[in-house]
């Protein structure tokens, strides 16, 4: 399919080739290119590995010379989000990679005091575990502790296991835009600044958008956002240039755990797959994969996520569509209410009599 | 995906802040849900990082973009009836509705240029023609539609080319429709989720919203014996957009909140004072000078409340993540549990 044909699926609603939505296998020869186009590339995030030193945050600021801004996107402050060691606060149009920081607990009913479990004696640490059953004392302690180092070392936030009744993990996660197979921002773009590349990424030309602003609404994730005092919008490019030369991202460069993956979406997704089977199998049954999945509602992500936790957890939607999915709906409806104004005003002028 | 809801055990909370404290003790009070299960009831109890919005609200300016809408439905209702009253011999009623819709049409054009980030740029609006774009397509509405009504109403003005002009008040009559509903499917097709949840609503909405205004402004402008064709679609316009207005309000649940509340609230609930009262004022008084002229000011200030309160509502949706991430969970809970989706509690 190298030509766009006349009668589109936004319009009709057919839409056999699941242009609009649904699993797209050759996202570049739908935009166009030619079958000798290079393969789909990606990001894989693995958030357990994530020690949220945001190496990527900087890495990506320096190649792409993104301005400063504070954790509301304000442009060149400094400012602390008062939250968490989170202080890039979201990703915008000057953060085109965000770690994001969760401190969590939870309280597990252990019947038994918790000493002589394996693990817990690990690195000679001293901490006593209190005699009583006393919930707030317990808790105070615990509180307490976790603030000193030797408490954290014992602390494996892989599997949540710190070996009391009470469990304090980190989720560190890079969040970045997805690349998504069906974009919302790419499909709303009215000027044609927004393109699929060869690579199957999703980049904007800044010299030609002309900031409508359409497309920052239009993403289900609030990836794409528009630069205060420069009016055109901007998000992650998946280092395009970098990408045209053979060199990986910047971000997937700088990560020192790889929890950012680069490579050709297929091998990240089988991959990822992998990963997760090995987390399964350690026992940690909240992991899952974000993004993998090609039947969701944007058909599956470019650069999709091992999660922890719920994707509302770490800021990300659950259930995300692309709202394009819909507009055949919608073109139908406003030419139906079109109509109806035509109607309405031809009725109105055949039933009125002139009084002359 | 879910494995959280299904797996018991994992019931990690967020271990900061003061947000996530009150919200565990309200959520102990109520006796405590099991681990892991994302609540989703009555005082939408749902998980979220640090309170943050999950899609950026739209960038759009206010006043810019609702004024847009307004100044693009009026243009659209009244330049159909230009053309119609072109046809059947009203020369007052055609006149003053090409003027409204002429004036309009280039107001709402300089408004959409004024809200780009960039609008030494507007010209890339007709570099592509994209139907997935809504505003692509309304850019190849608003275009023909500005330059068509705008001609049409500068020669009426100078009193040249009588032809030309009825030709011209056809073209813009044939767009008028479209311009006039295209502004639903531009707010709908985003993630907003008061704006998504009525994308069939929208256009209706709008479009009826616009005849009101349309009618309203040629009615106050016309003589009373030409007027009759205005008010009639004064009063449908009003009618249905009160109709359509109420489901959107009503039908979709939780993301139908916004409407009710805060400033989108006060706006939308003036706008539909405003509108009854102009089509009640149009059906009792319409046939006197003062009454059309009242009723029809009326209307029109109806119209451009609704537009900017279903702003307002939109934007106020989009900066809280409960009406991103509950309606996205009823839709997870839906699909596992293989039924509609309404949420068991």
């Amino acid at each position: 399919m190298t030509s766009i044909s006349s009668a589109s699926p936004a319009f009709t609603g057919r839409d056999p080739d699941n242009r609009l939505f649904g699993p797209l296998p050759d996202v570049q020869g739908e935009a166009g290119y030619d079958g000798d186009h290079p393969a789909r590339v990606g990001f894989f995030t693995d958030t357990s590995v994530c020690i949220g030193c945001k190496a990527c945050e900087v890495a990506c600021k320096e190649w792409n010379t993104l301005p400063m801004d504070d954790a509301h996107g304000v442009r060149d402050v400094i400012g602390l989000s008062g939250m968490s060691y989170d202080n890039t606060g979201q990703l915008g149009a000057n953060s085109w990679r965000h770690v994001a920081f969760i401190e969590q607990t939870r309280t597990v009913d252990l019947p038994m005091p918790t000493f002589g479990r394996p693990g817990d004696d690990r690195q000679d640490s001293g901490r006593s575990v209190p005699d009583g059953p006393n919930d707030d004392s317990l808790a105070t302690a615990q509180q307490s502790s976790v603030l000193n180092a030797e408490a954290l070392s014992e602390f494996d936030p892989q599997t949540g296991q710190s070996g009391t009744d009470k469990q304090i993990r980190w989720l560190m996660s890079s969040d970045v835009c997805k690349h998504c197979t069906h974009a919302g921002c790419l499909d709303v773009c009215p000027t044609g600044a927004l393109f699929r590349t060869e690579f199957g990424t999703v980049v904007v030309q800044d010299d030609i958008c002309n900031g409508c602003g359409y497309c920052v609404p239009s993403c289900p994730y609030g990836v794409i956002e528009q630069r205060k005092g420069d009016g055109r919008v901007f998000k992650c490019t998946m280092c395009y240039d970098r990408l045209t030369d053979g060199l990986q991202p910047a971000c997937a460069t700088a990560c020192p755990t790889q929890s950012i993956q680069f490579g050709n979406l297929d091998e990240l997704q089988a991959r990822a797959d992998a990963r997760l089977a090995t987390l399964k199998e350690q026992g940690v049954e909240t992991a899952r994969l974000y993004g993998r999945d090609e039947d969701d509602g944007v058909g599956g992500n470019g650069a999709f996520f091992l999660l922890l936790d719920e994707p509302e957890v770490y800021g990300l939607p659950p259930d995300p569509i692309v709202t394009t999915r819909d507009l055949p709906a919608m073109w139908k409806s406003a030419g139906a209410a079109a109509v109806m104004i035509l109607g309405v005003a031809l009725s109105a002028v055949l039933g009125s009599r002139r009084l002359r | 995906m879910t494995e959280g809801i299904t797996t018991p055990g994992a019931g990690w909370r967020r271990a900061d802040g003061p947000p996530a404290q009150k919200r565990q003790k309200r959520r102990r009070r109520g006796g405590g849900r099991p681990g892991g299960e994302v609540a989703m009831v009555e005082e939408a109890e749902f998980t979220s990082y640090y309170g943050r919005p999950i899609i950026k609200p739209p960038v759009w300016k206010t006043p810019d973009v609702p004024l847009y809408l307004f100044l693009g439905g009026a243009a659209g209702s009244s330049s159909i009836m230009a053309a119609l009253a072109d046809l059947t011999d009203r020369p007052a009623l055609t006149r003053n509705a090409r003027y409204v819709s002429g004036g309009a049409a280039i107001a709402s054009v300089v408004f959409l240029v004024h809200d780009l980030g960039r609008p030494e740029r507007f010209l890339h609006m007709l570099r592509v023609i994209k139907p997935t774009s809504p505003l692509s397509i309304g850019s190849y509405i608003l275009a023909p539609f500005s330059a068509a009504a705008g001609a049409t109403a500068a020669v009426e003005l100078l009193g040249w080319f009588p032809r030309l002009k009825r030709f011209g008040g056809v073209v813009a009559a044939l767009f008028g429709g479209p311009l006039a509903t295209y502004t639903g499917v531009l707010f709908a097709n985003t993630a907003v989720p008061s704006w998504h949840a009525a994308h069939k609503e929208l256009p209706f909405v709008f479009g009826a919203s616009g005849m009101a205004a349309g009618g309203g402004l040629t009615m106050a402008l016309s003589p009373i014996d030409e007027a009759g064709p205005s008010r009639k679609m004064a009063v449908a316009g009003a009618a249905i957009e009160l109709a359509a207005m109420h489901r959107v309000e009503t039908e979709f649940g939780i993301v139908s909140e916004p409407y009710h509340e805060g400033r989108a609230g006060r706006l939308l609930r003036a706008a539909k004072s405003c509108t009854a009262a102009g089509a009640a004022l149009t059906v009792v008084a319409g046939r006197r000078r003062a009454g059309a002229v009242v009723a029809g000011a009326l209307l029109a200030a109806g119209s451009l409340l609704t537009r900017f309160g279903v702003f307002e509502a939109g934007m106020a949706s989009a900066r809280d993540p409960k009406y991103t991430v509950v309606p996205q969970r009823e839709r997870l809970a839906a699909r596992e549990n293989g039924h509609a989706p309404t949420i068991t509690r």
